[in-house]
């Protein structure tokens, strides 16, 4: 029978199926770290549970780390004491645990497929929503709770129902200026915060395809942003050049067999999807958000939208609730919004890419005196090759802060957030309120929009500096 | 996890859409290693910042049914949404839509979720504002909303539901297939990546 990518991957993976009943389901990679674990290891140890393959876990800490003075003890004793616990446990379960300090520290979505873990077809699960991030290699991946994390340490398996899928194709090419994240941006605003609500969504088309890894996984990462738990992309070559000599991926022989397998990753000519959504990328212009949720949008050569203009009732009660809370005024255009701090970084967008194509327009230019911009790599390797690349150097010259590895200031739960009513231009997922710190307002961008911005002071496109130098 | 099988309570109009899991527990309360105790932090910022939100109104302060408008839970997978809502008494939410990371954590933790769409949510409401004081039944056994005059049936997924009526464990319930496992995992391929 035809299949879609998805309906494959979860097929080779069922270990039972039984009518009226969901799936069980075996996961080859669980990633954990230190927010979501604490309460699972303590359940198995009240039961007397172990961790049944160690083998296939893998810990990192990136939530609460500092990005600053990294080489101290953390001095939130709330956020040490957590980072003790993963420690513990870590030690306790025999668990390989990428601590602060250690080269391959960082941000659980951006070491994974760094190390060559995430490959095609692979079902990979993690207590974080963000977990779709691998879907970029045609991996089945997606966000669990805690009670989940602590059902897979016991038996590396899920229970669940397959899930619907959606094919998200996306014509032509983008523009020049406009990027991966302008296009997800795009995405959820089309389909809704809840558009995606059961579905795992494939990514298909000539835009997709003319992607880099960095870019994919940028688009994968914000699946969970259009309410699907896992965005795929068909892995190609471009996939098995990025994967070719990671640490973890096959070698020699088997890295032969490994691609001859995973080229008959992809959907059949045939597989029908439960939905379909077509998009053309070459009408695509630099996105951002206005509002508190991540489908609250739009290009950045619009206005803020009036509130009245939305004929859903629930939509314009969030509106005017969102644009309070953003104390913006309908009919402003966006590139008039100014900004206080500028945040490149996160499992969205924090990977060498980003951080080059960030760097590139700050190149020989300084960021407004007003400004404070934070550049946080995703991973102690970006960093690394950032500061081999002389990265570092071009954003200290700007005027940024360049930081150690972390989730930092996406969602504020380290030293690095926004005061109330700070304003930010920020490359992270989400825009809630309060998400990057307590009154803080936040507006989605790509990291070449959050360049601009941090140039010019307000909401800006990279080709709006290029016009004016 | 505890078994739900029927539940009576007051129910709190929450008039809001995309509640995300960031306003139902903000980080900051996550950086804890226990399970329990998460109250303080249920809708920490509206009701700190906002005099008229629902749990701020003493009419609603006994509450455990929550009924809210589309999107409930979307955003961040913390569990500790639903710990937070539990621990300061929630044992049902009502909403058209759910994230779904949230409603799976929710049906794993015994906090019912149920799907009803938006008109009658709207009806919840109105008998919440007009009638705080009286209570609604929410029956898992029957399937049924019942309050005032009137009854409404509800769909749970089934295996959800068995789970909830009996108060199951899944790992208890998975470990039963341990060999079914190990020959699963016999049959993976060698190539596959592993930690050592």
């Amino acid at each position: 029978m035809a299949g879609t990518l998805a309906e494959k991957v979860w097929e080779s993976h069922v270990v039972r199926h039984a009518d009226g009943e969901p799936d069980l389901l075996f996961i080859d990679m669980h990633l954990v770290h230190e927010v979501t674990s604490p309460q699972a290891f303590d359940a198995l140890r009240t039961a007397g549970r172990g961790v049944r393959r160690p083998d296939l876990t893998l810990a990192t800490e990136d939530h609460n780390v500092p990005t600053l003075d990294i080489d101290k003890p953390i001095a939130d004793l709330v956020s040490r004491t957590q980072i003790e616990t993963l420690r513990r446990n870590c030690a306790e379960f025999g668990i390989r645990l990428h601590a602060m300090g250690d080269e391959e520290q960082g941000i659980v979505h951006v070491i994974g497929p760094q190390l060559g873990l995430t490959q095609p077809g692979l079902t990979i699960v993690c207590g974080d929503s963000h977990t779709s991030t691998h879907g970029a290699f045609g991996a089945l991946a997606f966000g669990i709770g805690t009670s989940e994390v602590e059902h897979v340490l016991a038996t590396q398996t899920l229970t669940g129902a397959r899930p619907k899928t959606m094919a998200v194709n996306v014509d032509g090419g983008l523009p020049a200026g406009v990027s991966a994240k302008d296009l997800i941006l795009a995405l959820i605003t089309q389909i809704g915060t809840g558009g995606g609500q059961g579905y795992v969504i494939e990514y298909r088309g000539a835009a997709i395809e003319a992607l880099s890894m960095e870019g994919r996984m940028t688009i994968c990462n914000m699946s969970i942003e259009a309410g699907a738990r896992a965005g795929m992309i068909a892995p190609d070559d471009t996939t098995f050049e990025y994967l070719s000599g990671r640490p973890h991926a096959p070698k020699g022989a088997a890295w032969d067999e490994a691609v001859a397998d995973w080229r008959t990753l992809r959907s059949d000519d045939d597989a029908r999807f439960d939905t379909e959504v077509r998009l053309d990328a070459s009408a695509l212009s630099p996105f951002v958000t206005w509002g508190t949720n991540p489908g609250q949008g739009a290009p950045l050569s619009d206005s803020v939208p009036n509130p009245d203009d939305f004929a859903d009732p629930g939509d314009r009660v969030s509106a005017q609730k969102a644009l309070a809370y953003m104390n913006l005024e309908p009919g402003t255009p966006l590139r008039e919004v100014t900004v206080d701090t500028v945040f490149v970084g996160s499992c969205t967008n924090g990977r060498i890419e980003d951080l080059r194509i960030a760097a590139d327009l700050l190149r020989g230019r300084r960021i407004a005196p007003s400004v404070r911009m934070l550049v946080v790599p995703g991973s102690m390797r970006v960093k690394a090759a950032a500061e081999a690349e002389g990265l570092d150097q071009i954003f200290l010259d700007a005027g940024a802060e360049w930081r150690s590895a972390g989730c930092s200031m996406c969602l504020g739960m380290n030293p690095d957030q926004l005061a109330p009513g700070e304003r930010s231009a920020s490359t992270s997922n989400r825009n809630f309120e309060g998400r990057q710190g307590r009154g803080g307002r936040t507006h989605l961008v790509s990291p070449g929009v959050a360049a601009a911005t941090a140039v010019t002071g307000h909401l800006a496109a990279p080709a709006d500096l290029e016009a004016s130098s | 996890m505890n078994a739900f099988t029927v539940h009576r309570g007051i129910v709190a109009p929450l008039r809001r859409t995309n509640v995300d899991t960031d306003q139902i527990i903000p980080a900051s309360y996550l950086k804890r290693v226990t399970r329990t105790g998460f109250e303080d932090g249920l809708f920490a910022a509206w009701r700190a910042n906002e005099a008229d939100f629902v749990l701020n109104k003493p009419h609603y302060a006994a509450s455990s049914i929550l009924v809210a408008d589309n999107d409930f839970g979307t955003g961040s997978s913390r569990e500790h949404a639903v710990w937070a809502l539990m621990d300061y008494g929630f044992r049902v939410v009502i909403a058209p839509r759910f994230g779904d990371i949230f409603q799976n954590n929710a049906l794993k933790t015994g906090l019912l979720v149920v799907e009803q769409p938006v008109a009658e949510v709207e009806r919840l409401w109105q008998h919440a504002e007009s009638h705080p004081d009286q209570p609604v039944d929410v029956d898992l056994v029957a399937n049924e909303i019942r309050y005032g005059n009137a009854t409404t049936s509800f769909g749970v997924d089934p295996y959800a539901r068995w789970r909830l009526l009996e108060g199951l464990d899944d790992i208890a319930l998975t470990e039963r297939h341990r060999d079914l496992i190990s020959e699963f995992e016999n049959g993976r391929p060698e190539r596959l990546p592993s930690i050592r």
